[in-house]
């Protein structure tokens, strides 16, 4: 199967919370108890202030596309995806992470900065993955 | 007035390119002897070792007894990292005169370090998991951003590797020197739009060496070479990885680093006859003129375009051909520092006529570190 061969993310006990929350189809970062303001990858204090007191919120999975490369040489595992787009987005809640874009043929014109998004999850061995696909599309 | 520190012995392995008969350590101390002999010293003269990986098997192959080691290793960049650790040591007095060498077979990876990334490291849980293939999908997705804020258009990025295409068409070490047109570099493979295969960098074999050591000693040992002054110095960090970049359109490193060895080598940006920009893809010199300080945001592209950093442009850019047609091992750095020294002694294959002043901005991983030299050719 070509899609085992794809990287799966192995959590450690500071993801695990993300993690989880993918598997229960949620989005969630961590927000700051001192100043609000959240933050992504995960992390044991608020990078803005400071503080060690950071909770694990679920996010709207509303994004927007930040920038992306529509790569044309394969890593292992996606030989048969044709050329896909690794992006940056951002969320609505102001942190980004990397995503792969889907539900959309992936072509320049079709993927416009700034656009809107919202998460779905692909099941990839024991994990679950916060993909990005254009607001509607799924509909 | 701090110490004056010098390099005072530069060079570069014998070949660059595709070497499968070198290791990576073969390469690292073929390099270190190289700079040695051009800086007309010996092994015994030496009493500190930098390197990315062992300090250690350096300083034990070449039968160095160090008295101040360095293994910073933070991508290309760590050779800058290394000659201002250096100049800070030697001024301290932990050490006085420092061997700084880098050999890589990024290539064709021969006794090289494996540089996998676990399943449960940031990168293996945040950005691995998207099919990201190495730089050429990381480092450029930045690029769109830019394009979207300042304007610039895909013939402006595609104009870099025009220009220093030119560069190296001077340069009999560069390894692509046929010259190309806009139009050469859109007919080539497609990486990672939007990056054409001229617009990313090569991947060859090689290294080079550097002997840092204060004036006084210089002078004193007899060194073979006219010196190269160390007048300031910089370095900072963004984000490990690059989707946690603080603004896709302008690197922190580049601009922290930058300030700081302007501010220390006490000059202005009409002082510099010469720089030497990291470029590992083609958005990379455009982002560092303009961090910098140079050119305010958005006007590199033109600015390149225009020719004003090619053969007979007001400010000479990455005169080596750079990472794009002259080589790159994998960690640049090492590189772009010698042909600065190259162009403040006078001898390079593209000589900058009366290039006194040169800046080399380093750049490790994905716009991770950085960091800035500002060289002279005299005491500043």
């Amino acid at each position: 199967m070509t899609a085992s061969r794809k990287p799966v993310p192995k959590p450690t006990p500071d993801t695990q919370p993300f993690w989880d929350g993918t598997a229960a189809g949620e989005l969630r970062v961590q927000r700051c108890a001192a100043c609000s303001r959240h933050c992504f990858y995960p992390r044991p204090s608020c990078p803005a202030c400071g503080s060690g007191e950071l909770e694990w919120i679920t996010a709207s999975g509303r994004a927007t596309l930040y920038s992306y490369v529509i790569n044309h040489r394969p890593a292992p595992g996606f030989e048969d995806d044709g050329p896909y787009a690794i992006a940056v987005v951002e969320l609505e809640e102001g942190v980004r992470m990397m995503t792969n874009i889907v539900g959309v043929e992936i072509t320049p014109e079709n993927l416009e900065l700034d656009m809107p998004l919202q998460v779905v999850f692909e099941k990839r061995g024991d994990m679950h993955l916060p993909l990005f696909e254009p607001t509607g599309a799924g509909l | 007035m701090k110490d004056a520190v010098v390099i005072a012995g530069a060079a570069e392995s014998d070949e660059l390119g595709k070497l499968p008969h070198l290791s990576t350590l073969q390469l690292q101390l073929g390099s270190a002897r190289n700079a040695m002999a051009d800086a007309g010293l010996t092994k015994d003269d030496i009493d500190g070792v930098a390197c990315v990986g062992s300090p250690i098997q350096i300083a034990h192959s070449l039968g160095i007894t160090p008295a101040w080691l360095d293994g910073t290793g933070v991508g290309g960049s760590s050779f800058l990292f290394h000659v201002r650790h250096a100049t800070a040591a030697i001024r301290a007095g932990l050490c006085h005169t420092v061997l700084i060498t880098h050999g890589e077979s990024g290539r064709s990876r021969v006794g090289a370090a494996r540089m996998a990334m676990g399943p449960d490291s940031v990168l293996g849980q945040f950005e691995l998991p998207y099919g990201v293939l190495g730089p050429t999908t990381t480092f450029t997705i930045p690029a769109l951003r830019y394009m979207k804020e300042t304007g610039l258009t895909h013939e402006q990025l595609a104009e870099v590797a025009v220009a220093q295409r030119r560069w190296a068409n001077l340069n009999p070490r560069a390894a692509m020197r046929d010259l190309i047109t806009v139009d050469d570099v859109f007919a080539s493979r497609m990486v990672a739009y939007p990056f054409h295969l001229l617009e990313c960098c090569l991947v060859t074999d090689g290294g080079g060496a550097l002997i840092v050591t204060s004036e006084d000693r210089a002078r004193a040992l007899g060194t073979a070479k006219p010196l190269v002054h160390v007048l300031g110095t910089g370095e900072s960090a963004d984000a490990p990885i690059i989707s946690q970049m603080e603004d896709f359109t302008s690197s922190k490193g580049f601009r922290l680093s930058s300030a700081a060895a302007f501010a220390e080598a006490g000059i202005s940006h009409d002082d510099v006859d010469h720089v030497m920009i990291y470029d590992a893809f083609a958005h990379v010199p455009i982002y560092g003129l303009e961090d910098m300080g140079f050119l305010k945001r958005g006007e590199a592209g033109a600015f390149i375009a225009e020719g004003h950093t090619s053969p007979g442009g007001r400010l000479p850019l990455n005169t080596n051909g750079g990472g794009l047609s002259y080589t790159h091992t994998g960690m640049y750095g090492m590189f772009a520092i010698q042909e600065a020294v190259r162009q403040l002694r006078g001898e390079a294959a593209a000589q900058v006529p009366g290039a006194e002043i040169s800046v080399v901005l380093g750049n490790g991983g994905m716009f991770a570190s950085a960091a800035t030299l500002v060289l002279a050719g005299h005491r500043g």
